[in-house]
């Protein structure tokens, strides 16, 4: 299929051995001697003045090392967004939300440290709460930051090409909404945390963190420490789709308390936590007015949503400006209107989740062009492939598209879903329960700029040789959360320096190893994958320079293949170079023989010759975007895009749908692991499924997250998913490595709608709020029976 | 209080002294150090602390360890043996069956159980049996495949 010997292939996971064994280590799981345990204190209510604490009764409780509050971090501001610094370690004047957090504990054991914080006496001035986002605006509503004025925390007003003039030239519009809930990330591992500090100060935190390289910059700003004595490693992590990218109260606290210690301190979320603490998926409401000229070609947007953003900024400056930039693309849209308010209000703070801030965004626009394609009389799979974008154009918000693959993907589950046949009659909505809907959806493929404002290079890698020869190491910052990126770089390690996957070992998600931004924007294949080919390239001519050297022949005429070094002209005599490698090599049983050089013999050669061979690689994205206000966000060197087939059988009776197959498509450039593009896009599909059909936080009148467990937190199980089928499209991106672009993030985007169009097609309502319950289908259908009879 | 209790774990008999509030999954994970098995929420919502306790899936979060006395645990541990994985962590492996990891342990303890007890099963019948068992990262879909794979070929 190509000409790569282990790219483009599906081989195992670098850390599989480990992880089916159970002896892959997560934060919990590490012990260091003379450790404490953590507790936090969480505020048991939404908003209220702080008037005292008082943590004499817990300081006294025996077994207790230490109880800190703001009054030992000092109340430094910090934050995600530089403009946005509107957290501080712990409450000191006031709490937010049910969970703010207020104080922590470090104890010889975890009872005794929840014991002691359970001590701790706050007194509290209850203040008016804010939960209605649609109201926090509203003149009188209480204030929950001096900075916010009418509770908005960011605001967008963008305007590209020209809407009115799109509006006088649509044949027909339309303008529909569609809210959601907030989520919650439910990835399975909990946070964790275990920080350490020696003698010189030297701050070690081991986090179950997407972002190494953050974190380190966080914790070294809000506790005012040496930056360069700050070190965060992330173990293996079991999940984050978001919410474990921004830093946390738990990750500095535990960081204060390991340095008033002066030992070791675990600390471990329970799920309750995992729930208040939030970072995920915001609130959204969005409405969206659609112009659409007679021939099914796109007139203009004109959109606007409001974001429940919870208590804080967090990422949510990045999501009320991915709402809506990511609707620049897949289609050709000249004239895009958007207003979006991203407010704050007495519930956890909202951040970052997959698809960030843009999938809700998607589901209404993509239920939108069904909705036009059905008054036009037009297919909704035509329609979209009548608007399609192509390689080399760029979107009305000056995005640039390098590569495409838009119309094949498309055309692929269609092909696949055979939609023509199951769709029956063109716009012929069968309401008798069996549905099938499309959607198709856009992704940046790496965030184009970093969150503060800096030249630094995004991601570098650093390859070190094994001095004895033979082996290699791959250092780099890059995190690993589950996505897989370490087989990534393992793999075109490999590829590059010709040798065998196992003989590479990757050290990564430590931010003492190399700089990488993080597991976030769906960047890391592109742009450590970058970095690690030229590091990997630079290993490789030191490699050859050196052997040739000593052959005294030109470098160009040495290849390496197979872990062999091989003569592109014609045979050469190695014998001399084996005579001095097995000189070294007296009493050793695994001597290298044949004709050919072994990479081990090479690479130790090489050592001889240079001392330690060490390659590095770097990679930082194009000045990108236009000049308008927030536009950086949404730039990327390149761009995902993926199509899906979603059919359903909705019980009329009882409103319950059931998703039977799933059809999805995309472009992720080139499938560096076939298998893994393939895990990404099912996991996708899981996670927009649960959102549209079953997954919502709810809350009480005092701000309270009542579903705060996984029972009752419902996300799909292996009952409720169907096949799943996932088909990979590869377009050669330029400005990825061996033309790779991403696939975490972008494959979640038409699942939702793709589900909400069939629900339509089975049923014959729109429902525009989501989760998709039974009951909300029910409410809809006797609506319309009612209707009908009247 | 504590009390002693005997136990088989991973085919070696083993006695601790433990507190009658301590979980079975803090037993395993503190005392024995056997941390493979994983606590996911500690309310036996998420399945990733599952062990087989006399051949059963147990939540190993939800039992009190004196509750194990005289019986046989079996953990994620137990699976490979001499460093040789099992025919069904060579399949998780196989057919990316492995995301981030956190579930693997608990779905290849009841998916292990489910293969003992029926060599052959479909589709549904897999997706049944790890049903107890959450999954954030994959959509179930090659754990499924992986099952099926290794009821295909069988145990080496």
């Amino acid at each position: 299929m190509s000409d790569y010997r282990i790219l483009n292939t599906r081989a195992p996971r670098v850390d599989a051995w480990d992880k089916v064994t159970g002896k892959a280590q997560y934060t919990d799981d590490l012990k260091r001697p003379g450790m404490l345990y953590g507790a936090i204190l969480h505020s048991p209510i939404g908003h209220g003045k702080i008037l005292n604490i008082d943590t004499s009764r817990a300081e006294n409780l025996p077994g207790v090392k230490a109880v800190i509050t703001w009054k030992d971090v000092g109340t430094q501001p910090y934050g995600v967004s530089p403009a946005r610094y509107d957290e501080t370690i712990f409450c000191f004047d006031k709490v937010r939300y049910v969970g703010d957090e207020i104080a922590a504990v470090a104890a010889i054991d975890p009872d005794i440290a929840r014991e002691a914080v359970n001590l701790i006496r706050v007194d509290f001035e209850p203040l008016p709460l804010v939960l209605d986002p649609l109201h926090a605006m509203d003149e009188g509503q209480s204030q929950l930051h001096e900075m916010y004025d009418h509770n908005i925390c960011a605001k967008v007003n963008w305007n590209f090409g020209d809407i009115e003039e799109g509006r006088s030239e649509a044949a027909i519009l339309r303008t529909d909404s569609l809210s959601s809930k907030m989520q919650d990330g439910a990835f399975m591992e909990p946070q964790s945390i275990l920080a350490e500090v020696d003698g010189a100060d030297n701050l070690t935190m081991w986090s179950s963190t997407q972002a190494p390289h953050y974190i380190q910059r966080t914790i070294a700003m809000a506790l005012n420490h040496p930056l360069h004595k700050v070190r965060v490693i992330k173990p293996a992590v079991g999940g984050g789709f978001g919410p474990k990218a921004s830093c946390s109260t738990a990750e500095l606290a535990i960081c204060m308390l390991a340095l008033k210690t002066r030992r070791p301190v675990k600390f471990t979320f329970d799920r309750e936590q995992v729930f208040l603490h939030g970072r995920a998926r915001h609130q959204f409401h969005h409405t969206m007015t659609t112009g659409i000229h007679r021939d099914g070609t796109l007139a203009f947007l004109e959109h606007k949503c409001i974001l429940d953003g919870g208590a804080y900024a967090s990422f949510g400056i990045a999501t009320v400006y991915y709402a809506g930039s990511l609707l620049g693309g897949p289609y050709r849209l000249k004239n895009m209107k958007y207003d979006g308010y991203r407010v704050v209000t007495n519930k956890p703070a909202c951040g970052a989740q997959r698809g960030h801030g843009a999938v809700i965004a998607r589901a209404l626009f993509e239920v939108q062009l069904d909705r036009l394609a059905e008054e036009l009389g037009m297919d909704p799979v035509e329609l979209r492939l009548k608007n399609v974008m192509e390689a080399g154009e760029t979107t009305c918000n000056e995005l640039f598209v390098s590569s495409f693959g838009m119309k094949e993907a498309l055309e692929a589950v269609r092909d696949s879903a055979a939609w023509k046949r199951k769709r029956g009659e063109l716009g012929q909505t069968r309401a008798n329960g069996t549905g099938i809907g499309a959607a198709c959806g856009f992704f940046v493929s790496g965030a184009g700029y970093p969150i503060y404002r800096s030249k630094t290079y995004h991601a570098t890698v650093v390859i070190k040789l094994e001095e004895v020869g033979g082996g290699v190491t791959v250092f780099s910052g890059a995190a690993d959360i589950g996505q897989g990126s370490d087989t990534v770089l393992a793999m075109i390690t490999a590829e590059e320096l010709g040798v065998e996957l196992n003989d590479i070992r990757v050290e990564s998600g430590d931010s003492s190893r190399s700089v990488d931004l993080g597991a976030y924007s769906s960047r890391t294949t592109l742009m450590a994958g970058h970095a690690c080919r030229e590091a990997a390239q630079d290993v490789k001519r030191q490699i050859l320079q050196a052997v040739a050297t000593r052959l005294e022949i030109p470098p160009e005429s040495l290849e390496i293949k197979a872990g062999k070094v091989i003569s592109l002209t014609g045979e050469i005599d190695f014998s001399e170079i084996r005579r001095e490698f097995l000189q070294e090599h007296k009493g050793f049983m695994d001597t290298p023989e044949g004709p050919e050089l072994t990479f081990r013999e090479a690479s130790r050669i090489a050592f001889l010759e240079l001392g330690s061979v060490v390659g590095t690689g770097k990679y930082k994205p194009p000045p990108l975007g236009g000049s308008f206000k927030g536009a950086t966000v949404g730039t990327s060197p390149a761009f995902g895009c993926s199509a899906q087939i979603a059919e359903v059988k909705v019980d009329l009776e009882t409103g319950e749908v059931s998703v039977e197959r799933i059809t999805g498509a995309h472009d992720c450039g080139f499938a560096i692991n076939r298998t893994q593009v393939e895990g990404q896009m099912q996991g996708s599909m899981m996670m927009g499924m649960g959102e549209a059909l079953m997954e919502q936080k709810i809350f009480d009148s005092e701000g309270r997250i009542l579903n705060r467990n996984l029972a009752e937190y419902k996300i799909p199980t292996s009952l409720d998913m169907p096949h799943l089928e996932s088909i990979i499209v590869e377009s050669n991106e330029p400005n990825g490595p061996y033309g790779a672009k991403e696939v975490g993030e972008g494959a979640i985007m038409p699942v939702i709608p793709s589900i909400l169009n069939a629900i339509y097609d089975a049923t014959g309502v729109r429902i525009d709020e989501l989760p998709v319950t039974p009951e909300r289908i029910v409410e809809a259908l006797q609506k319309k029976k009612l209707e009908n009879e009247l | 209080m504590k009390k002693i209790i005997s136990l088989t774990v991973n085919g070696k008999v083993v006695e601790v002294a433990v507190e009658p509030g301590r979980t079975l999954l803090e037993l395993i994970r503190d005392d024995l150090n056997l941390p493979g098995t994983k606590l996911g929420c500690g309310l036996g919502d998420c399945g990733s602390c599952t062990v087989l306790m006399d051949g059963i899936p147990t939540f190993s979060c939800l039992t009190l360890a004196i509750q194990a006395e005289g019986c046989r645990i079996e953990t994620v541990e137990s699976l490979s043996q001499d460093g040789h994985l099992s025919k069904l962590q060579e399949k998780f492996i196989e057919k990316g069956a492995i995301q981030c990891g956190f579930c693997t342990p608990g779905m290849l303890m009841t998916s292990t159980e489910l293969l003992r007890r029926n060599p052959g099963p479909d589709e549904h019948e897999i997706r049944e049996a790890i049903s107890g068992n959450l999954c954030r990262c994959t959509g179930y879909q090659k754990i499924v495949e992986a099952v099926q794979g290794h009821s295909e070929e069988g145990e080496k």
